[in-house]
């Protein structure tokens, strides 16, 4: 592994006045460019974690390095300016226009004027923020625009690290989603190191590149992928927390791409009712697929056969279709909800082959 | 002589003596506003003083808060008979007077305004790089602004009303209308150094709402809901 961006070694916090550590001998190495997701239950010591990167919390002991700096070599002010920090209220402040608020980090630089008025302006269109809001207060807009105004704010000086305390909890879930899409999407572009904070583990699956579970008293009790935890969770604790439907949750993970599709019962149009027949014992269905041309038409019954030569049977059109990057999860939705148990699956308009609900559970059972 | 003529005139508010005596009514009203100010000024820098170390030492802002308490407790009338042996019938001893009862509202307005700023306003702000100086000058001072302006104008009417009875030591500003009034049953001057104070309390209260609105915009806009 190269350097890592940011790294704990041995990091203990113990609050005074409190007999238990808040985290305890955490040692965590995060990767440049990379999502690290800290997920735990309340009072596991995520937040402290995170906020004994920026300092706003000094660990007791232990050594906290980014880019490989010992934090606590750096002036405290001077070290929170390299890094974008987001909290779950945003923290706006009220008395700042939206161009002012998003310009606070820039400022505290000494940035002149226009090249922080520049700066503003590309970074209302990168969040996508309407520019209209520019020079509205904070209190004018609505949640969403809020934590989008502050991930602007954070990335102001184009920080290399981002350090986000549950991001997304402050706003319903519609748009929670919406913006944690926005989030993988700015990501894509930038290849910020992120640490995100969050209990819901949800979230830590779709944004996490790696997802580190913390037990109460900041005990680190895994860390990996989100599809390794998934696959493997280390010991009942981190089973537990998952959640009963661990096989569903990894199934988001899996794009349709990965698995071996089946041709399926699918026969040509020039094909003699015998081949569409055999077609349809393999597979012990009454209904077989037609391709024209490599291209997947529809379907008819076997009853159909009846009727005529298979090159001039009406198409039935199929009501599921899969896209190749579709996660499992979405497909396994489609699959047994169409009554044959198979859905065809398409990349961009070219049919590709037929999920079946077996090839599903054989793909979870790996 | 002139007492008994004042005395002596039926009517109960002379719009003549009034017109006759613009000149001293002008002197008055300033010297009004010139110690109203001086009150609230030095008030306001004490105060701030005072509240940055209760702020930064928590635990000194009860004793802090019981001092002034206690000030502001005493009866002006009295704390200015024990100020005229030390000071004499000066402005310094009206002004010890009005300063003090400044300092109790000012600083809890002070204090409170700061406190009752937004947690993660001040998480944000020092997440981001701001260091407790700038903090305090560019993001708590400002929010708090609406606080401690409320509490300055409860200061300033507080203190208009209050200047009239420095009259007592040779100052007063309007008071000193009420005092000679009083003291040769001339009502005209009550009613005219009671109006004054009261019209000053108002004008000067106006100002203060006026500047608060201009200093603090964001409060002004409405909510997206």
């Amino acid at each position: 592994m190269p350097e890592p961006m940011i790294s704990l070694e041995g990091v203990t916090k113990v609050f005074p006045g409190s007999a238990a550590p808040a985290v305890d001998n955490l040692t965590l190495e995060v990767a440049a460019g990379e999502v690290a997701v800290l997920v735990g239950h309340s009072g596991c010591g995520k937040t402290t974690t995170l906020k004994m990167i920026n300092r706003l919390i000094d660990p007791t002991s232990g050594r906290i390095t980014v880019a490989g700096e010992d934090v606590m070599t750096v002036p405290a002010p001077e070290l929170r300016r390299r890094i974008g920090y987001v909290i779950q209220q945003i923290g706006l402040f009220p008395h700042r226009t939206i161009a002012d608020n998003i310009a606070t980090v820039p400022r505290l630089l000494g940035w002149d004027r226009t090249r922080i008025d520049e700066r503003t302006d590309e970074l209302i269109a990168l969040v996508d923020l309407d520019p209209a809001l520019r020079n509205r207060y904070p209190r004018e807009l609505s949640g969403g625009q809020r934590q989008r105004a502050g991930v602007a704010r954070a990335l102001a000086a184009d920080p290399p690290v981002l350090l986000m305390d549950e991001p997304f909890g402050a706003v319903d879930p519609i748009v929670r989603s919406r913006l944690q899409d926005e989030l993988l999407d700015l990501q894509r572009r930038l290849h910020k190191t992120i640490v995100l904070v969050t209990h819901d583990i949800d979230e830590a699956i779709k944004l996490g590149d790696r997802v580190a579970i913390l037990q109460v008293g900041g005990v680190l009790a895994q860390h990996d992928s989100p599809a390794a935890i998934l696959r493997d969770p280390a010991g009942p604790f981190v089973e537990e927390f998952l959640g009963s439907d661990r096989g569903i949750k990894r199934l988001s993970l899996m794009p349709i791409r990965d698995v071996p599709l089946e041709p399926g019962p699918v026969v040509s149009r020039a094909a003699d009712p015998e081949e569409a027949r055999a077609a349809m014992a393999r597979y012990g269905v009454d209904w077989f697929g037609i391709l024209d041309d490599g291209n997947l038409e529809g379907w008819a019954w076997a009853a159909d056969l009846e009727q005529g030569p298979i090159a001039s049977l009406p198409a039935r059109s199929f009501r599921v279709r899969l896209g190749y990057d579709d996660s499992l999860r979405d497909a396994l939705d489609t699959v047994i909800t169409s009554h044959t148990g198979v859905a065809p699956v398409f990349d961009g308009e070219r049919f590709v082959g037929m999920l079946t609900a077996e090839a599903i559970s054989r793909e979870l059972a790996r | 002589m002139i007492v008994a003529q004042a005395a002596g005139d039926p009517r109960f508010f002379r719009w003549d003596w009034v017109w006759g005596h613009l000149d001293l009514i002008g002197a008055k009203v300033l010297e009004h506003l010139v110690l109203t100010g001086i009150a609230l000024g030095v008030g306001l820098a004490v105060s701030f003083a005072l509240a940055l170390v209760g702020l930064r030492f928590p635990r000194t802002y009860q004793p802090i808060t019981w001092v002034t308490g206690l000030l502001y407790t005493i009866p002006s009338l009295a704390l200015f008979a024990f100020l005229v042996p030390v000071t004499g019938f000066t402005t310094l001893t009206a002004e010890i007077g009005l300063v003090s009862y400044t300092l109790l509202i000012l600083i809890r307005n002070i204090v409170a305004g700061v406190q009752g700023i937004d947690p993660a306003v001040r998480e944000s702000a020092l997440g981001m790089g701001y260091g407790r100086r700038r903090l305090f000058i560019e993001i708590e001072l400002p929010l708090a602004l609406p606080v401690i302006l409320a509490g300055l104008r409860i200061a300033a009417v507080t203190t208009i009303g209050l200047v009239t009875v420095t009259a007592l030591i040779g100052k007063g500003g309007v008071g000193f209308f009420i005092l000679r009034g009083l003291n040769r049953f001339f009502d005209t001057e009550i009613v005219l150094g009671t109006a004054l104070s009261v019209l000053l309390a108002v004008a000067v209260d106006l100002v203060l709402v006026t500047t608060e609105r201009w200093l603090t915009p964001w409060s002004r806009t409405r909510g997206a809901g």
